[in-house]
């Protein structure tokens, strides 16, 4: 089938403002977005950037808008979208290069919130024992590969880049419903600030464009009715 | 383009699991810098599925000794086996170590790690399949990746993101340090460091049906290669049993693990043919063998009779939601089918390189096949070759080979920098790497002499001709395409002339790469005159122990390939005919 595919084009080192260009690909219904991409990059304009890895949805690189929705443009295939196909990068953070945008902020509010474990007494020299039902509280955050579609969604996001946004509240979830963990006071403080999980308006486009089909809202809603147990 | 110089004490190239363990071994005692061309959470790791071995012996009578027994068996008998030891026996202590870094493994009723069956893995040297395989779901790789990065950010350790290592700087046979291009500004860095280790990965992108991530391009062994190191047991090169049919997208052992089966068109569930004993829970080469023979004899599926059937309906929803729910998932969104309900079309996919850089246990990296040591230079996890794999790896030993002997290698980067003195590279280190990338940026755009149009002819002739059965008609046309491949490769031009995210000049270099490790599979697998493991010559079918009980190391030498030899490591376990 033919594809006419539109792509929000920006070289710094050319182009004061982006601009859309149109593109004319003969595409087999199952390709993904990602190899119409790749067609374009590899066989008409080799400048065209665009992160990309594992081309199966698990490495979390190709987040894009695609037709006014985020998702990973290796997930999608043609004949899920309508054509034209609109493409733009992710909103919301700086535009490097066409559909590359700098992620800094991103992992910067990711490691604001202790995405780690935190125990420091003595495990022993075995693993330490976790209930199946203890696993189950943060199986869904434990999910996230940080491809930053829900973030990016975010209208409060949008307005304001010091809220930490989803990701990094799905990443703390992950560890304060850790039975294993003892620093959910600490995380929880930290996302009791003003630019915390309060500042979640539950417009739950995160939820709608989560990848890995984490329920990003509620973990969010976890997290911040867990905040009213701590002093 | 601007030269920036830093100065470490140790340079880890690489964030995937390797990378990330040895990281957290080194940082607390030197000045460590992790380089990465991706963001470390994107490294191929994350796409690992279904569990990593350990005799932990949760769920039945278990101990490291069967595991190795397994290991050595698997590999067809070329593994050295005073390292598989090691393997396995660290293995227990790694996983615990990950537990405790809060890895989130899924769970026996009673709070311990669960564990799976795995292919190749069994009790008491082949009685039965084994529970040895801890796991997270069917995503394993994925909470590793995300437990030793989130281990890195506690420890504050000092990342280069989206920086590419191109060029490694050695002095009289010393390591002195890398080059790097900086992906967003076109920058190079040059990285002063005495310790290296490099933990790139794999190369599966030399075929074209391939489970591995477009970054997956030899990197590593690449830059060492050019410099003259050779690289081991190049033409044992594995394919995954049930990559998803065309796509090649892994669909995990774990799911034969769980009871899943595999089928040709007639619904025969065929494997009782090849392995009696522990039928789909044979080891990926034998089992890869096995379709690529149903497929050739007529018994594939489909209009092409060209894919088999993985078959899930019999595990009912509730374990496919709980155990597998990722694999299920992809077969929804690639395939649109429900595989609750319906068999899935699969064919063998290109996954992992059991050769690489040659190392000894340490992770020190060896300039020949004599075992002399390159000083400063480190490789662990796929883009090494220990060898614990020999000439099949069995599912999971992966995930263990990256944490076990990505720890080794940041001991022995700690070892080598303690017991040596800082010195200073040169400003123009950088000068190498720099005319390179003029010469692309230089050179008139010819579409004719594209970078996709030489890589595509690359992979569709690798899958044709080194695939899964070879015979030394099919590696010597190879060889001859490769020549050819070359030659047009020194003409090969970019259209991109730009300093930013100019992705097409290192699909450019990576491309060297891609028929660096093409050239070294194919003349190691042509001079190969046996089968072995991954490697199966249809006109010399048997496995010859008398000539042949030794790993390869591939030189280069101009443009062609010279081979050297070594004998593998016994130890407790004699070679004997391999029947499951």
């Amino acid at each position: 089938m033919d594809v006419k595919l539109r792509i929000l084009r920006f070289n710094p080192e050319t182009d004061r403002k982006g601009h859309w260009e149109e593109y004319n690909i003969e595409a087999d219904p199952d390709e993904r977005i990602l190899d119409l991409l790749h067609k374009v990059k590899w066989f008409d304009d080799g400048s065209l950037a665009f992160r990309r890895s594992c081309a199966h949805g698990v490495c979390g690189s190709d987040a894009m808008v695609v037709n006014g929705e985020n998702m990973l443009a290796c997930q999608v295939l043609v004949k899920e979208v309508s054509n034209p196909i609109k493409i733009e990068p992710i909103r919301g953070l700086p535009v490097i290069k066409d559909l590359v945008v700098d992620m800094e902020t991103f992992f910067e509010s990711y490691k604001k919130v202790m995405p780690y474990l935190v125990n420091d007494e003595v495990p022993g020299e075995r693993e330490r024992l976790q209930s199946p039902e203890d696993r189950d509280k943060f199986e869904d955050t434990t999910k996230c590969i940080l491809c930053a579609a829900c973030t990016t969604s975010c209208p409060v996001f949008w307005t304001a880049d010091t809220y930490v946004g989803p990701a990094a509240i799905v990443n703390a979830h992950r560890f304060v419903f850790d039975s294993r963990d003892n620093a959910s006071k600490q995380r929880l403080e930290i996302l009791k600030d003003v630019n915390g999980a309060f500042r979640c308006r539950t417009a739950f486009n995160c939820t709608t464009a989560c990848p890995r089909g984490i329920q990003v809202t509620k973990a969010i809603e976890d997290v911040k009715r867990e905040t009213l147990t701590i002093n | 383009m601007k030269i920036i110089k830093h100065s470490f004490d140790g340079v880890i190239v690489g964030a995937g699991g390797a990378g990330l363990r040895a990281a957290i071994e080194a940082a607390p005692h030197m000045k460590l810098a992790v380089i990465t061309k991706l963001y470390p959470t994107r490294s191929h790791t994350g796409a690992a599925q279904g569990g990593m071995s350990a005799a932990l012996a949760n769920v039945e009578e278990d101990n490291w000794n069967w595991h190795a027994f397994d290991t050595v068996k698997g590999s067809d008998y070329l593994a050295d086996q005073p390292a598989v030891d090691i393997l396995c026996k660290e293995a227990i202590d790694s996983v615990v170590e990950l537990e405790h870094w809060g890895l989130p493994f899924s769970r026996l009723e009673n709070g311990k790690i669960a564990q799976r069956r795995f292919g190749g893995h069994t009790v008491k040297e082949g009685e039965a399949p084994a529970f040895r395989a801890c796991y997270a779901a069917d995503r394993t790789g994925h909470m590793i990746l995300q437990t030793l990065y989130q281990k890195c950010v506690s420890m504050g350790v000092t990342f280069f993101d989206e920086f590419q290592v191109l060029d490694i700087k050695i002095d009289d046979g010393v390591c002195k340090g890398v080059i790097a291009y900086e992906i967003a500004t076109g920058d190079i860095h040059i990285f002063e460091a005495r310790a290296v280790t490099f933990a790139t990965g794999g190369f599966g992108k030399i075929y074209k049906v391939s489970s591995n991530a477009h970054s997956l391009t030899g990197d590593g062994p690449g830059i060492l290669y050019q410099k003259g190191i050779p690289l081991e047991d190049m033409e044992f090169y594995q394919f995954h049993p049930t990559g998803i049919y065309r796509l090649g997208i892994l669909l995990s052992e774990a799911a034969r693990g769980e009871g899943g089966i595999l089928r040709n068109k007639d619904g025969e569930r065929f494997m009782e043919r090849y392995a009696p004993s522990i039928k789909d829970l044979a080891p990926r080469d034998m089992v890869s063998r096995a379709i690529a023979t149903e497929i050739s004899e007529g018994n594939g599926a489909g209009p092409n009779n060209d894919f088999v059937y993985l078959d899930l309906t019999h595990l009912g929803a509730e374990t496919i939601k709980q155990k597998l729910p990722d694999i299920t998932d992809f077969v929804r969104t690639y395939v649109k089918i429900e595989p609750i309900d319906e068999p899935i079309p699969v064919q063998p996919t290109a996954h992992y390189a059991m050769g690489g850089i040659p190392t000894d246990v340490d992770a020190r990296v060896l300039s020949d096949a004599q075992g002399t040591i390159l000083p400063g230079v480190y490789s662990a996890g796929e883009s090494a070759c220990v060898s614990v794999h020999g000439a099949n790896r069995l599912g999971t030993n992966s995930l263990l080979d990256i944490v076990v002997f990505g720890k080794r290698a940041g001991q022995s980067m700690v070892d080598y920098v303690s017991s040596t003195k800082p010195f200073s590279l040169s400003e123009n280190a950088g000068e190498d790497l720099k005319n390179k990338i003029s010469n692309f940026i230089d050179k008139e755009h010819d579409p004719n002499f594209s970078v996709a149009k030489i890589r595509e002819e690359l992979q569709d002739s690798m899958e044709e001709n080194a695939k899964i059965f070879r015979t030394e008609e099919s590696l010597t046309k190879q060889t001859e395409i490769l020549s050819d491949l070359r030659d047009r490769y020194q003409n090969v031009t970019i259209s991109d002339k730009g300093k930013v995210f100019n992705t097409e000049l290192l699909e450019a270099i990576e491309l060297e790469y891609l028929l660096d490790m093409s050239d070294t599979t194919v003349a190691s697998a042509l001079e190969r005159k046996e089968s072995r493991g991954a490697h199966s010559r249809v006109d010399h079918v048997e496995r010859d122990d008398s000539n042949w009980l030794k790993h390869s190391f591939a030189f280069k030498n101009g443009d062609s390939v010279k081979l050297d030899y070594k004998d593998v490591e016994l130890g407790n376990y004699e070679p004997k005919e391999r029947k499951y």
